[in-house]
């Protein structure tokens, strides 16, 4: 017993320089540090801590300047010039020049798809000086600062040339940013542990910090994530002052957490995620839109929810196709969704003509919300008289199966569930309301209507015009049934109460927080 | 002597080879694509097709396999398809911590379990020997991840006395810290050990204590303690460090669960984040290391038969 307590000094001995550090378990391990290479959340969470953005979403969802000091636009809307604030520079010294930024976003361009459609309407992109570029359009687009200002995955981060002219397809090697944080390479152990350290160089912007927009002050000198696999130790390293700041809690261990007086847990993302049931449009019984229609007003989204997220105070219903609360939210065509009636759901799937095809529904069992969601769905459709075929995989398997457009004989599927970040499905332009079964998402429904409006959505530059647009799409969205949507549901987190200066936004930012 | 470890160092080769045949096959026939897994919910089919072609994952088979045995034949064990750093720059970060968890919860569970499984077998159907058993049948019974919970939970969160995760390199953090992080760990991890070696303990020594020349011994006048030690546990030594050394190939399994429960970042982790994501470099890489491991644990463990038994020469 003394062995333990003598140690435990040690422990618990103050750190002999007056060094602030944020400790963090992140949502998920940093696997890989190419923010264009991959999609993948905590790759874009570790890209906001290194790399700087020429615009940025505010908590209004409008883009706003974040690296850009001043732009102008032609009366035509077709050239757009931006001049770069005085002061940047990259973690090794070199100024950030319109080179940087050009080659930074033709490397973006090339692999995020609101990227690739900003590129198809890009006549060139000119450096006038070292602080001053230009954008020269080949027709008028709507949604250039938009697009420059995305606030998710893929965001087009700006790093030196000679690292952006890395082939978009392979990963970059060199991680010097000119964002509030250093990378600390060497003390990076993937699966563990990630150190960034704050950029005495970083000039952040007056403005008060508004989501990804407004000054980015570092305040603490270091953050330091520790990835945790099992959520019960990261729970309890909190609980025990170990660690700072939880950033996606299960519900459950929410609920355990809130009990304890040192500790804080709130909803942060106001936008929270939309659980999607998807169907394969290219296979029977789905390949009809009166029987996925049929599928999806057997669908209650409080079944899922309840199922799945349990404690009402994380989760809605929304039956907007867009998360509700934001501006382009609305109700034209979600009758459908609503309808969450077993026997009308009957009715229509008998007079659609369903021909007793099993349904194949991929469960990712080692993802316990889509786990939860498909359990839900096959009751659901096995109510109305469909016959399911609940396969049980995990998620690695469902993402390389779901790519396949084979029959089900040959490794196809009918069904797969998932959930977006609100902030990914904000607008038409969202690879998961497309309608072109070529360059569409997993899935690949077919309607022409619907990609002439994203197409009119991507020139329309009133926000009424916009809203009016996003109606209409959503209008088809229903119309095709390309997806069920499972409602609206939030992760929270939890920090210890001596931390403070959290903003409110659907990525987790680590500017502006300080440790009392 | 000289010549027989020779000739199984030697035979590590083809075993290595035939284990590195059938990883590589199993994982290209496992179901799941890495590809599929990097390109993200946001991709198209045409995303997926073009990074598998960067990934060089639409060659033949057989030319994959080759490349890789090519490196592997230089000491190369390739590069991670995420993280992009060599599969032994990602071993080198995460030996430590297994093998000194593994270490420790060794010499604990051998410090405890030895003397108490040869005390039940002195003291057999007594109170003490059912004690060790009782204790025996719970450390076999309860799963390591419970026990886990049990012990962070009153020796971490109410007592406070040890932290709740994490490790402390000994030679980076000084040792104090190393044993302050190692304590709950290993004696998690140790439970399941010191039951299976006292029980085969108890059974060896019984056994042993059964032969003439230990009445011999007590005839002489021999001490109890004298016979137990010299005579008795000697003799019972081959089983029990035949059990010792399956212990070890199982601690390769168990410290998965335990490295998970105590945020360790040791190898046992590694092997279950490139499962999850199919990164055949890391599981390739991993699993040769371990059956490399295990060949030589039970080479040692054979040879050190000699320092119990004269009688055994290789």
């Amino acid at each position: 017993m003394l062995v333990p307590l003598a140690f435990g000094g040690m422990a618990t001995a103050p750190m002999a320089s007056a060094e602030t550090v944020l400790r963090v378990i992140p949502h998920a391990d940093l696997k890989n540090l190419d923010p264009i290479w991959t999609t993948a959340y905590i790759s874009r969470n570790h890209g906001y801590l290194i790399y700087d953005t020429l615009f940025a979403m505010d908590d209004q969802f409008k883009p706003q300047p974040q690296m850009v000091d001043t732009w102008e636009t032609s009366d035509d809307g077709m050239t757009w010039t931006f001049t770069l604030r005085d002061g940047l520079m990259f973690h090794d010294g070199a100024p950030v020049t319109s080179e940087d930024v050009i080659a930074s976003l033709k490397r973006w361009g090339a692999r995020d798809g609101m990227g690739q459609q900003l590129m198809g309407v890009m006549g060139e992109m000119t450096a006038v000086d070292d602080k001053t570029f230009k954008f020269q359009l080949k027709e008028p687009y709507g949604l250039v600062l938009e697009s420059i200002g995305k606030i998710s995955s893929n965001v087009p981060f700006i790093m030196p040339k000679r690292v952006a002219e890395t082939d978009p397809f392979e990963q970059i090697t060199d991680y010097t940013g000119s964002g509030p944080f250093v990378f600390s390479a060497d003390e990076w152990v993937p699966g563990s542990k990630v150190v960034y350290t704050k950029n005495e160089n970083y000039k952040p912007r007056d403005e008060e910090p508004s989501a990804a927009a407004g000054g980015k002050v570092a305040k603490v000198d270091k953050v330091i994530w520790t990835y945790f696999p099992d959520q019960t130790t990261a729970m309890n390293a909190l609980m025990a002052g170990e660690i700072d700041f939880f950033e996606q809690p299960t519900n459950d261990l929410a609920e355990v957490m809130k009990s304890n007086p040192d500790i804080v847990v709130e909803v942060n993302d106001p936008l929270g995620n939309i659980g999607f049931a998807r169907f394969n449009s290219l296979l029977p019984p789905f390949d009809k839109a009166d029987v996925r229609r049929a599928a999806i007003m057997a669908m209650d989204q409080k079944d899922y929810l309840a199922a799945a997220i349990g404690n009402e105070e994380f989760w809605k219903t929304c039956y907007s196709v867009y998360p509700c609360g934001t501006p382009l939210a609305n109700d034209v065509g979600s009758e459908v969704m609503e309808t969450a009636d077993k026997e009308k759901a009957k009715a229509a799937l008998e007079a659609a003509g369903y021909d007793g095809t099993p349904v194949v529904i991929m469960q990712p069992t080692d993802v316990p919300v889509l786990s939860a969601f498909s359990l839900v769905t096959a009751e659901a459709l096995r109510d109305i008289g469909m016959e399911v075929d609940l396969q049980a995989m995990d998620w690695a398997t469902l993402t390389s199966r779901r790519a396949k457009r084979d029959p089900v004989s040959e490794g196809g599927w009918n069904m797969f569930h998932t959930w977006w970040i609100g902030a990914d499905v904000i607008d038409p332009m969202a690879i998961a309301f497309s309608g072109n079964p070529d360059k569409g998402w997993f899935g690949w429904p077919t309607d022409e209507e619907l990609e002439k409006a994203r197409a009119d959505f991507a020139v329309a530059s009133t926000l009424e015009e916009k809203q009016e647009i996003a109606k209409k799409v959503q209008e088809r969205l229903w119309a095709i049934g390309a997806s069920g949507q499972l409602g609206q549901f939030f992760v929270p987190v939890a920090y210890r109460n001596n931390v403070k200066g959290l903003i409110k936004s659907p990525v987790q930012f680590f500017w502006n927080m300080s440790v009392d | 002597m000289l010549r027989y470890v020779a000739m199984r160092v030697l035979s590590t080769v083809p075993v290595m080879a035939v284990v590195a045949l059938f990883v590589f096959a199993m994982l290209r026939l496992a179901p799941g694509d890495p590809a599929a897994v990097i390109a993200g919910d946001y991709a198209t089919a045409e995303d997926v097709e073009r990074i598998r072609e960067n990934l060089g994952l639409n060659e033949p088979i057989v030319i994959q396999f080759w490349h890789w045995i090519g490196a592997l034949a230089q000491g190369d064990l390739g590069t991670s398809i995420f993280t992009n750093l060599p599969v032994t720059t990602l071993i080198g970060q995460r030996l430590e911590p297994t093998l000194l968890l593994a270490l420790s919860t060794l010499i604990f569970a051998i410090v405890v379990a030895v003397p108490l499984g040869t005390i039940a077998a002195w003291k057999a159907n007594s109170l003490v020997d059912r004690f060790v058993m009782l204790f025996s049948v719970g450390g076999f019974s309860i799963p390591v991840f419970v026990l886990g919970y049990m012990l962070i939970y009153i020796l971490a969160m109410e007592l406070r006395w040890l932290p709740v995760q994490g490790y402390k390199s000994p030679f980076v953090d000084g040792i104090g810290p190393f044993l302050h992080h190692i304590i709950l760990p290993t004696m998690t991890l140790s439970v399941i050990y010191i039951a299976l070696i006292a029980r085969i303990t108890r059974a060896a020594v019984i056994e042993v204590l059964q032969e003439d020349y230990i009445r011999t011994a007590r005839s002489k006048g021999q001490s109890e303690i004298k016979i137990l030690l010299t005579h008795a546990l000697k003799n019972a030594a081959v089983p029990i460090v035949t059990v010792i050394g399956i212990g070890i190939a199982l601690l390769i399994g168990g410290v998965v669960v335990t490295e998970s429960v105590f945020n360790i970042p040791g190898l046992g982790r590694l092997v279950l984040d490139a499962v999850l994501a199919r990164d055949f470099p890391i599981i390739q890489g991993l699993i040769l290391f371990f059956s490399f491991v295990y060949i030589m644990i039970n080479l040692l463990i054979d040879l050190s038969y000699t320092l119990f038994d004269p009688r055994i020469r290789y």
